[in-house]
Parts: C-alpha cells; sequence; structure tokens
C-alpha cells in the first residue's frame, strides 16, 4: 500500500501543476455568473434551474478529467517511457496501476469536494437573498442535503469512468480509449433500451444478445438521479447504497482486468 | 554467486498485423557477470543490447531461456531493492524538480522522509547538479537528465546497476566524470552492467565485456583475454642493426613493416610465424641489440568490427 499511495500522490502532484485544477475556476465562474444571470430573469424557478445546471456540471467537469485524464495515465508513461525506471523500483505492475488509479481518483474527489462547496455556497446565498415568497415556491429547500445523494453516485460513476478509462489506456492509444470509454459511457446511459431490445425486435438471438449486454455492460443510468434529488423526489440510502456496491463490485472487475493486461505486456 | 546469469534467454516478437513473422531480438544468449566486475555489453545499434536489459528487468517477458540476478529469478521483488537502472535516453517525469524525483524514488523504496531528502541531495552533487536542482526537469538538458538518470538508479545504494549507454547524450567533461562514478562504484564493490557502443569507455572501464551482433553473442571474455587472443603480430625494436641485416630479414619474410626510430634503431613489425625468438636470435647473432619485444594486439575496435562483420545473419527470421 506504501508504493500504491507515493504513486497516487504522484499523480494528483501532475494533476496541479498541469493545472487540472483550473477546471474548479470555470466551474465557480460558470455556477456564479449564470445564477446572476438568472435571478434577472425569472423568480421561483432560479433555484431548480442552478440545481439542475451545478450538478450537471459537476458530472460533466468530472467526467472530462476522468476520461481525458484517465486514458492517458498508463499510456503516457508507457510512450514516453517514464514506466522503465518506475518499474525498475521495487514495485509490482499491479501496485503501479493502482497508485495511477488512486491519484487520479484523488484527483477527482478533491475537485467534486470543492465544486459541491461551491455549488451550496451559491445555493445558500440565493436561500438568503430570497423572498419569504419566493422561497415557499421551491419545491425543495435551496441547500437540500438530499442532493448529496447525487454527488455521492456522481463520485462511484467518475470512479468507474476512471476505471475503465485506465483498462483501456493499458493497452491501446489515448485516441481509441478515449472512443472506446465514451461509448460505453453513452451506452451505459441507455442500457435499460438493451433489456427491453426484445419487446421491438422478432429475432431471439439478437434480443438474447442484447439482454446479455445489459448485464455485461456497466449501467450508468443507475447513478443517475439528479433530476429526482431537483424535484424532491425521494431517493432511499438503500438505492444509493446498493447502486454504489453495484459501481464498486464492477470498478474491481474493471481494476483486475487493468492489473492483468498490464501485468503481461511488453515494453518494446 | 554470479551477479546475473542468463541461460537460453530468447526473445522473439512478432510483427506484422495481417501475416505475422518471427523478428529476432535476442536468441539464446547465455553468459556469466560476476559480482564486482564492470561489465561492458557491446554491440552495434540494434543488436539486441536495451532487449537484454529490458529482459533482465521484466520490462518485457522472454520467449524462453532463463536469468537470474544476484542468485534470484528475474522479476523478483527483493532483487528490485537491491539494483539500479539508468535507461537509454531516460525521461523522467518533468513537472518535479530533480531533488523532488530523487525523493520521489527513495520513498518507493521506503526510505523515511529525511533519509530521502538526504541520499537525493548527496547523490545530485556526486554527479554534479548544483542548485538547479530547484528547478522543474522539463527545464533540463539532454545532458543534465543524464545525470539525473545516473544519480536516480544509484538512490537505494545498489549492489549492482544496469546502465543503458550513460555516456549518451554528455559531453567529454560528463563522460570522464561519469567514467570516474563508474570507477568509484566499482571500488565500492557495486558490479556495473553497463551497455555501450563507444568502445573506448569501455576500454577504460570493463573488467569483462560481451559483444552482441544480430540478437547473438558473439563473444564474451575478460578485455585482456580478448584483446590477447587476437594478437596478430610481434613488435621489435632494437638497435644497432645494419642496413644489410635488416634487408635480410626483410628477403626472409621475416619482418612485414619497418619504422626507423633512431640511428641503427628500428621497430620492426614481425608476423605470428616464425616464432619471434627465432627471428631474435637471428638478429642478435648479426649485431642487433634488444630493446623491447611485444605482442601486437588489436584494439577493442578492431575486435568488434572483425565480429559485427562476420556474425551471420539467423536464419528464418529478419535481423534484429
Amino acid at each position: 500500500m506504501r508504493v500504491v499511495r507515493h504513486v497516487a500522490v504522484n499523480v494528483f502532484k501532475e494533476s496541479v501543476r498541469d493545472k487540472v485544477l483550473y477546471n474548479l475556476v470555470a466551474f465557480a465562474v460558470l455556477l456564479i455568473s449564470t445564477s446572476y444571470l438568472l435571478g434577472q430573469l425569472t423568480a421561483g424557478q432560479d433555484v431548480k434551474i442552478i440545481k439542475d445546471l451545478g450538478l450537471a456540471s459537476i458530472s460533466i467537469f468530472g467526467l472530462l478529467i476522468a476520461v481525458f485524464i484517465g486514458i492517458g495515465l498508463v499510456w503516457k508513461e508507457v510512450e514516453k517511457r517514464s514506466v522503465y525506471t518506475l518499474l525498475s523500483k521495487p514495485m509490482r505492475r499491479g501496485e503501479f496501476v493502482l497508485g495511477k488509479y488512486c491519484g487520479l481518483v484523488l484527483t477527482l474527489v478533491i475537485n467534486v469536494a470543492v465544486m459541491t462547496v461551491a455549488f451550496y455556497a451559491v445555493l445558500a446565498y440565493m436561500e438568503r437573498v430570497a423572498t419569504p415568497g419566493v422561497r415557499a415556491s421551491w419545491a425543495t429547500p435551496a441547500t437540500d442535503p438530499a442532493m448529496l445523494k447525487a454527488v455521492v453516485l456522481i463520485v462511484i460513476e467518475l470512479m468507474l469512468v476512471t476505471g475503465i478509462a485506465l483498462f483501456f489506456s493499458t493497452f491501446s492509444s489515448p485516441f481509441l480509449s478515449a472512443m472506446l470509454t465514451a461509448g460505453l459511457w453513452v451506452i451505459g446511459h441507455f442500457n435499460d433500451d438493451l433489456r427491453n431490445f426484445g419487446a421491438v425486435v422478432k429475432s431471439p438471438l439478437a434480443a438474447t444478445v442484447a439482454r446479455g449486454l445489459y448485464y455485461v455492460l456497466p449501467n450508468f443510468a443507475a447513478f443517475d438521479v439528479k433530476a429526482q434529488v431537483v424535484h424532491g423526489q425521494a431517493v432511499p440510502l438503500g438505492y444509493v447504497g446498493l447502486t454504489s456496491l453495484y459501481g464498486i463490485t464492477y470498478l474491481a472487475f474493471v481494476l483486475v482486468g487493468a492489473v492483468a493486461v498490464f501485468s503481461r505486456r511488453d515494453f518494446k | 554467486m554470479d551477479a546475473i546469469r542468463t541461460e537460453s534467454l530468447t526473445k522473439h516478437y512478432s510483427v506484422g498485423f495481417w501475416r505475422p513473422r518471427p523478428y529476432l531480438a535476442l536468441d539464446d544468449l547465455t553468459m556469466q557477470v560476476g559480482q564486482g566486475e564492470v561489465f561492458g555489453f557491446l554491440g552495434p545499434n540494434g543488436a539486441g543490447k536495451t532487449t537484454t536489459l529490458k529482459l533482465l528487468l521484466q520490462l518485457i517477458f522472454p520467449t524462453s531461456g532463463r536469468a537470474e540476478i544476484l542468485g534470484k529469478p528475474i522479476g523478483d521483488i527483493g532483487v528490485k531493492r537491491r539494483i539500479g537502472y539508468l535507461p537509454e535516453q531516460p525521461y523522467f517525469y518533468d513537472y518535479l524538480t530533480a531533488q523532488e524525483l530523487l525523493e520521489y524514488f527513495a520513498a518507493l523504496f521506503g526510505y523515511a522522509p529525511a533519509e530521502r531528502r538526504k541520499r537525493a541531495a548527496a547523490l545530485l552533487d556526486e554527479v554534479g547538479i548544483g542548485a538547479e536542482r530547484r528547478l522543474q526537469l522539463r527545464k533540463f538538458s539532454k545532458g543534465m537528465l543524464q545525470r539525473v538518470g545516473i544519480a536516480q538508479a544509484l538512490i537505494n545504494d545498489p549492489e549492482m546497476v544496469f546502465l543503458d549507454e550513460p555516456m549518451s547524450g554528455l559531453d567529454p567533461l560528463g563522460r570522464r566524470e561519469i567514467r570516474h562514478l563508474i570507477l568509484r562504484l566499482r571500488e565500492r564493490g557495486c558490479t556495473v552492467f553497463f551497455s555501450s557502443h563507444l568502445l573506448a569507455d569501455a576500454e577504460a572501464l570493463c573488467s569483462r565485456v560481451a559483444i552482441l551482433v544480430n540478437g547473438r553473442l558473439a563473444t564474451t571474455g575478460s578485455l585482456s583475454d580478448i584483446l590477447a587472443f587476437q594478437a596478430r603480430g610481434w613488435e621489435l625494436v632494437v638497435g644497432g642493426l645494419s642496413d644489410a641485416v635488416l634487408e635480410k630479414a626483410r628477403g626472409l619474410g621475416h619482418v612485414t613493416r619497418v619504422t626507423r626510430l633512431g640511428e641503427s634503431r628500428y621497430a620492426l613489425e614481425l608476423p605470428l610465424t616464425p616464432p619471434p625468438e627465432r627471428i631474435l636470435a637471428d638478429l642478435l647473432a648479426q649485431g642487433a641489440q634488444l630493446v623491447s619485444l611485444n605482442p601486437l594486439r588489436d584494439t577493442l575496435e578492431d575486435v568488434f568490427v572483425r565480429q559485427v562483420s562476420a556474425a551471420p545473419r539467423p536464419r528464418g527470421l529478419e535481423p534484429a
């Protein structure tokens, strides 16, 4: 674990020095300027829109970091040959892969945490300046803690996306990794269609294949509860727990795959 | 116990997507390197030197054969604690400073933070990186990166170091410093295995060498053995030699080349046969005086060029 920790801290240091965290500034500017503009244009609906926009931004900013850094994590080390020196140190290849993964997840978690704090700060400000009448029109309080459930599931989803990007990065180019990761992410958001494919096609074989894919491919739609929390619909803690468990179990398989592929790879 | 022992170590790659063909990178390498030696691993570009180093460090996996480092199979994590490695044209994290990079590598060996700082500072002093150690590596020249690379290879005070083209990118002064560093490592008892195509460095530093050509071991042994074995004649320096005696010796084919050094003093090149004792006895009997007699040895470059030119290309496989 010591080696994994050192590799992870180094990845985090790289993110900071390569100015990845600058996205936080972009997020803050986007959120604050939008809330100001909405405050001028709408009454009552502005908090809901800010919630929608804030949660979607946390998800998209995180996704961009997860995919675009995740796909280069291992590939860059191999391409630039820094991996030669690193793997000659007392380190197993699996520790290298896990260290890289944990480093990026650390970057993502800090990103999401800071964005969430900024998000709640903007909402708290809006709650403070709103009149009692406007507040009464809101479906849920501006700083509704239930939104944290959505944030937790966004983090688990980003962890899984990072794992998938890292897996592809262990054997393919960044472009291909990005395409494959993005492809899985899109398919994963329409996973229910695969399950119900049998209802729209006549071929039993196609239906069976689609159903098989439904079980094999990651179900990213399950992590998306943003609309529910914004509209005040209940999201049971049990659902959050089980979905997180699903995500972490899937992630474990992906990471085992990444370690297995990387451990057998020749660095020509 | 040998520092390195390889038995029939072989690496083939498949090349081509539609019709994969075997590509010979290293074929049946069997050799030993003793502890405390400075061992030169020589060969032209593409001979398989880097492939061998990568195999020993498990950056690639052998097609067949086996190897041991310090008595343990390659890939043993315990062995990695006892070795250092400088890759060819090393690249390091350019967002770190030299000091940070070395501290990071020291951390991977489990050293405490104070020890990491101490080791990193001492090694950067040793390789001649001064105040620049506080700069990010992206601002370093190729030669400075090479020095940092050598420093990182020594961060754990290794029993054995693998240096892949350690003089690459260094100016003459830098090369001399690294030569001295390698000699200091030898004095400490550290085994140094270095690959190079710079024969002057090998000749100056190595106790033993191996020459690799087309992925195959062409020759190996101590430098003195390889060069003595390749003696191609004798150099006899004599005084008091008359022109008539010299002409007679030439006529008999006992002298292949004559260099006049002074008044009746000559340096004569003699063939391997007849034995130099017989020629010398004839000359002495005719009034010449012996100054010196030495074997004419090939330089390492002569041996190298001969081995490279003579090596057959392996059949059925593309040259490495």
